[in-house]
């Protein structure tokens, strides 16, 4: 497409000028106010007993989804790559439901099953809290990052085949081996991107996590809640700022690592 | 502003004669879901059984000699994979669903159409859409600008494109509101408008259109541009004859998902869109609000009308991106 210099030049500045003003600016705009004061009061900011709790829980809730979503996200992709049954692309529709639902409706759905009015309310009414504890949290983050690991184990275990693993399954080693010494090293990057993905959305979470928390500082207050009750809750504008950017420091890390994973599986 | 609205959306879909939404979202596609959450499929076949049925039409096939990773392709596997996304996911909507019709058709029906939710699910749908036609348009722009043009820095942002994905949506929000809220050093306060509520939504969908083109427009056949234009055809015409069509279902499905994605947005709007009902309440901050003083019927039918339409935008756009599938396997 023939384009003269001046609309190339004219295109240039619009595109740019756009995202200096949606992304550029605003970010400019919070590192400055959260490092104005000095670098010892962001660190006093993001030290505190209700912020280290925040952090410890975000870290915990991390700690018990992505194992799970690991294990259960491999054995999904295995069984929608591999099986042959009926209803499999039913399956295939329900690992994408994920992303098509709000954070909101997530968190008003698991109420309707765990709370204490819904299906599973007895459990509640038995002394094990779900909905405004940790396993409600758990649940909807679990819920929210379902996709992340399936999506991109499968077309790695496309790609691959069956060769491999029937060569090593003919040598006489059993499931387990193959799954091990064969399936596993092929998957590895995809499925570290998939983690990744699990970790940042995990930290990220705030919609449907904030539906299921009691919210209380110190207790059931994950980082992005902090974030929130700081500015709307304490009027804590500054704090806000720097609980955020720390968040923002964890989100650029993840971009870097997703960058050179990229890198890493297209490489194969 | 409504018929403006209607028209430029009317306008997104060139060349797909069909797919005329119907008049108002249906709930059936969510409760459609709902029956394989737990009840087996009419035909008898519950998932289990199916993986059985399954395995054993199957037999005759060559099933990787039986033994690696056998155990997730009999029956058990997918058995225990059914039953973890029914637990995790299918459940949990179900029990959305019964919630939403607790007081029968006629209560979800008065949920729904209650003035303020009725206000919330139109600003919602007014401020999505605007918002996907803005990235139609500079999303597409900013992959042209990526893909066609050289400038120094072009790798630093194009890697900060994806920024809005790896960042939590909270974070956007308080992001935002330090240029655009109260004390606005640059003197644009956007808070408590539907303009913010823009701002903040084209923040959290700007990837979607932008790497949906990319890699179409990083593909397409330059040479016929190129015979176009030697054909003394201008520069814009060569865009709108040649190359627009090209890219007409990246950027359909790009604006779709940006589309479905801002209808269920809450993290990013909660600080900046002020929650004023009626006027930039949205449908996530309404469901919350529901919840919070104790109306959870009312708070589920308002779930319910919002999946449904999130579920209608990706029928509507698989429905599209099947069709155009088709014609170009036919032109091929």
């Amino acid at each position: 497409m023939k384009v003269s210099r001046g609309t190339r030049l004219s295109l240039r500045v619009v595109a740019l000028g756009y995202l200096f003003v949606l992304l550029a600016v605003p970010i400019g705009v919070i590192l400055w106010r959260t490092f104005e004061p000095g670098l010892s009061e962001f660190v006093a900011s993001i030290s505190t007993p209700a912020a280290r709790s925040a952090l410890n829980l975000s870290l915990l809730i991390v700690a018990i989804t992505v194992p799970i979503n690991v294990v259960f996200g491999v054995a999904t992709a295995i069984a929608l790559v591999r099986g042959r049954f009926r209803g499999r692309g039913l399956l295939q529709a329900v690992v994408d439901l994920p992303f098509a639902v709000s954070p909101i409706v997530v968190g008003v759905a698991l109420i309707m099953l765990w709370g204490a009015g819904g299906w599973f309310g007895a459990l509640d009414r038995a002394g094990f809290q779900v909905i405004f504890g940790i396993p409600g949290m758990v649940l909807a983050t679990i819920f929210v990052t379902l996709p992340f690991v399936v999506r991109e184990v499968e077309p790695v275990l496309h790609e691959i085949g069956t060769e491999q693993e029937q060569a090593a399954s003919t040598l006489g080693a059993d499931g387990w081996q193959t799954f091990w010494r064969i399936t596993l090293p092929a998957i590895r990057w995809g499925l570290t991107y998939g983690i990744v993905l699990t970790v940042a959305r995990a930290l990220g979470e705030f919609g449907a996590v904030i539906m299921v928390s009691s919210g209380f500082p110190g207790v059931s207050q994950t980082l992005t809640l902090l974030v929130h009750s700081r500015y709307i809750d304490d009027h804590n504008t500054y704090g806000a700022y720097a609980a955020a950017t720390l968040l923002m420091g964890i989100a650029l890390v993840v971009l870097l690592l997703m960058t050179v994973l990229d890198r890493k599986r297209s490489d194969r | 502003m409504t018929a403006h609205t209607d028209e430029q959306r009317g306008g997104l879909r060139p060349g797909t004669d069909a797919a005329p939404l119907p008049p108002r979202p249906d709930p059936t596609p969510t409760d459609g879901t709902r029956p394989d959450a737990d009840a087996p499929r009419p035909d008898g076949a519950g998932p289990p059984a199916a993986g059985r049925a399954g395995s054993a039409a199957g037999s005759g096939r060559p099933r990787g000699s039986g033994a690696g990773l056998g155990g997730l392709r009999r029956p058990l596997g997918v058995g225990v994979v059914t039953l973890w996304l029914s637990v995790i996911v299918l459940l949990p909507l179900a029990a959305l669903t019964v919630a939403a019709f607790g007081d029968g058709l006629a209560g979800f029906w008065d949920a729904v159409t209650a003035p303020t939710a009725l206000a919330a699910l139109w600003v919602t749908v007014l401020v999505s859409a605007i918002v996907a036609l803005v990235n139609a348009v500079l999303g597409t722009l900013v992959a042209w600008v990526l893909v066609r043009d050289e400038f120094r820095g072009k790798r630093l942002v194009n890697a900060v494109i994806d920024l809005p994905f790896a960042l939590p949506t909270i974070v956007a929000s308080i992001v935002l509101l330090a240029l655009y809220g109260p004390n606005s050093p640059i003197g644009v306060e956007l808070n408590a408008t539907r303009w913010g509520l823009v701002v903040a939504l084209l923040f959290v969908t700007l990837p979607f259109v932008v790497r949906s083109v990319q890699p179409v427009l990083i593909e397409a056949d330059r040479e016929v541009e190129e015979a176009a234009a030697s054909l003394g055809a201008s520069g814009w015409t060569t865009f709108r004859r040649i190359v627009l069509p090209t890219l007409g279902p990246a950027i359909l499905s790009g604006t779709g998902l940006a589309f479905a994605r801002a209808i269920g947005e809450y993290g990013s709007v909660v600080l900046i869109g002020g929650n004023i009902p009626r006027d930039t309440q949205v449908a996530s901050q309404y469901i919350q609000q529901q919840i919070e003083i104790d109306r959870p019927q009312a708070a589920a039918a308002v779930s319910v009308a919002l999946l449904a339409i999130a579920f209608l935008t990706l029928f509507v756009l698989r429905v599209v991106s099947s069709r155009t599938q088709r014609r170009e396997e036919r032109d091929a």
